[in-house]
């Protein structure tokens, strides 16, 4: 039964976040799982609006920036009257406070939906940011609000100084909040949030008020994203005005369209990978911005369903071996498109270089690794070589991607029925 | 006994431009009711200001005695009236069993209910399959109710419409753009559907007006120019001069 697929898949999960700091060990791979952690929360919250009711939000930082100022001002009294309050409970002020203020701008911002909606929840965004600019005594200015996970009360033993200790501390969390979002789906509420999303018209007539299912929608989500704000706050000791403004409530709709808002497990994929590009790739380049404008882009005209998406295309595929056919012309499509990639790289390197850093640095770079001169024209005409030749190379491989799909559609036994 | 549903010199305008003009109808309970008239009449206005989804300019409309003018559709719909659309309007991502289990949830109480999982509410779920026999679309249970074939949309429209088992029902031209064999499909699923309870209905086919309404109005410009029974109807000479004329029921 279904209910069965669930439990075991609700068992691998929890197995893969006990054992990935066994398989990842390095203190940077624990801190980059622990942001993981935070943001896989964080994002399926944000899901529960885009994917799941249809509202397109741009100010969700709002409520996790706001229940993690609340969480590191709790944490601080605690810490300083000495309130029996151990950490792990910390969350939970955290889900108070995103309710709470979920309730407040829900109420007036899911009177309507559609645009009105998206425009009333940047509006609140930029309200709220530039609210935070000017009251010092509870966003501390400039500096943030800081406080110190290790001053409250051990619980059992464990201070939550190192960061695995942290890890474990988000990774339960981050447990229950997937198992309570997913349960969220299974219920009268989750369903209608769903026809919602597909025809508010029509929910109106079998006897439910869209406004309401919004509202209650909305309110859950920004509880949620309290619990990841105040996690934040015990992660990073810090809470300041860059997690609470439009900047923040952008990266949370790029995890959940990357990944797919169309499927539960969308937002986790796009959560992890995205947070994984951010570590690495602000190592490797400093335009690791416009990296992830391309591949936004990318994904909304190329793959409007996300990673999930893409694979949830290919998985009556893979399950009745049909996969094998797909994978000649993938294979014939992969080396123009690595050649794109690769020129596309080097030309915005290149000019990223020119632009920004030559006049102190002197037009000497490397690409992978690969030393070259940025003033001679030749490093130029190799990129842009590789990427019209890239280009031109997706354009005639891609009638033979489509083809192969077509095929493998077609053959006997792609039902669901394994043949 | 109060009837199922009264309009009292109901008017709509838009704009300048008045589409129902003095518009009186009683509907009685357990009839089924046609309402025909012309393109333009404004049989889709009088429905969408019946079931809510239109606020009338002026006049009363009662669903069994009790005044819903002015009401929002959902307040209405609680009220014990469900309405079919011309225009398919289901749950287009939803399986064809979630529109249908949607379509319970309310009458059953579960209102707004984050606490408990809908798999496990037995009268609603065997509600849903019991609505999806009937309409004769189990085969096509788990299909993604935007993908189904026109008919078979049709269908589930009613069946979205009757599931929450409200008494009194109304389809605008359930059976427009269907073809012959379908439409009798579509007769005899109604006939089934509407059994004890009050149904009203716009249609163009005369040969479904005729066999199914025990009663009939005709709408002309915005007001009911008569309501009586199919054979008083036919021998009306308003009525044939003004709709039927040129169109004689077989």
């Amino acid at each position: 039964m279904t209910g069965m697929r669930y439990l075991i898949c609700f068992a691998a999960v929890a197995v893969a976040l006990l054992i990935a700091p066994v398989v990842f060990p390095s203190s940077v791979a624990i801190t980059t799982m622990s942001l993981m952690g935070v943001m896989i929360i964080f994002a399926l919250s944000y899901n529960m609006l885009l994917g799941q009711t249809g509202l397109l939000s741009f100010g969700h930082a709002v409520y996790y920036g706001l229940a993690g100022f609340c969480a590191a001002h709790a944490m601080n009294i605690i810490a300083a009257g000495k309130l029996p309050v151990p950490l792990p409970v910390i969350p939970l002020v955290g889900a108070a406070a995103g309710l709470f203020f979920g309730v407040i701008f829900g109420a007036v911002s899911t009177r309507r939906a559609g645009t009105v909606f998206a425009m009333i929840s940047l509006g609140l965004g930029e309200l709220v940011a530039a609210f935070a600019l000017v009251l010092h005594t509870f966003f501390g200015g400039e500096d943030g609000i800081s406080t110190n996970r290790t001053k409250l009360l051990a619980f059992f033993g464990y201070k939550f100084g190192p960061q695995i200790q942290v890890y474990y501390l988000i990774a339960f969390w981050c447990f229950v909040c997937i198992v309570l979002m997913y349960a969220l789906t299974r219920t009268p509420f989750g369903r209608m949030c769903n026809a919602v999303r597909d025809n508010p018209e029509r929910v109106e007539f079998i006897g439910y008020s869209t406004q309401r299912v919004r509202f209650q929608a909305f309110v859950l989500s920004a509880m949620f994203a309290g619990v990841a704000g105040a996690l934040a706050a015990i992660n990073f000791e810090l809470m300041n005005l860059q997690s609470i403004g439009a900047a923040a409530s952008g990266q949370v709709l790029l995890m959940s369209f990357v990944g797919g808002a169309g499927h539960f497990a969308g937002p986790v994929i796009g959560a992890i990978f995205v947070t994984f590009l951010q570590v690495s790739l602000s190592d490797i380049t400093k335009a690791w911005m416009l990296y992830f404008g391309l591949m936004f882009i990318f994904i909304v005209m190329y793959a409007p369903g996300g990673m999930a998406g893409w694979l949830a295309l290919h998985w009556p595929l893979l399950r009745n071996g049909r996969i094998v056919r797909l994978l000649p012309a993938y294979a014939l499509a992969a080396i123009p498109m690595l050649g794109l990639a690769l020129g596309g790289v080097m030309l915005i390197e290149l000019a990223h270089h020119m632009l920004v850093q030559a006049a102190s640095d002197g037009p000497q770079l490397s690409i992978f690794r690969i030393p070259m001169n940025g003033a001679s024209p030749w490093p130029w005409l190799a990129a842009l070589v590789l990427f019209a030749g890239g280009a031109f190379g997706v354009r005639a491989a891609w009638p033979r991607v489509a083809d192969a799909w077509g095929r493998a559609l077609a053959a006997p036994g792609t039902t669901k029925v394994n043949s | 006994m109060n009837p199922a549903i009264a309009l009292r010199d109901v008017r709509k305008s838009f704009g300048p431009t008045e589409i129902i003009r003095g518009l009186n109808l009683t509907v009685n309970r357990g009839e089924r009711h046609a309402v025909i008239g012309p393109n333009g009449a404004g049989k889709s206005t009088m429905f969408h200001l019946i079931s809510g989804r239109l606020q009338a300019s002026s006049g009363v409309i009662e669903l069994k005695g009790e005044d819903i003018t002015g009401l929002r559709p959902y307040e209405i719909n609680r009220r014990g009236l469900s309405r079919s659309f011309q225009i398919t309007n289901i749950f287009p991502k939803l399986s064809v069993y979630e529109n249908l289990r949607c379509a319970v949830l309310w009458s059953l109480g579960y209102r707004y209910a984050f606490w408990r999982f809908v798999d496990r509410l037995k009268d609603a779920n065997e509600r849903a399959e019991e609505v999806l026999e009937m309409i004769g679309l189990t085969a096509r249970r788990d299909t993604p109710a935007g993908v189904l074939a026109y008919a078979d949309q049709r269908a589930l429209e009613i069946g979205v419409t009757i599931a929450g088992g409200a008494d009194v029902i109304m389809l605008d031209e359930p059976t427009a753009g269907m073809s012959h064999a379908e439409t009798e499909q579509a007769v005899a699923l109604i006939r089934k559907v509407s059994e004890g309870r009050t149904l009203i209905m716009v249609e163009h086919d005369m040969g479904v007006v005729f066999g199914l309404a025990d009663r009939i109005s005709v709408l002309v410009y915005g007001q009911i120019i008569a309501s009586d029974t199919p054979q008083a109807i036919r021998a009306n000479p308003a009525v044939r001069e003004a709709y039927l004329g040129e169109e004689a029921p077989a």
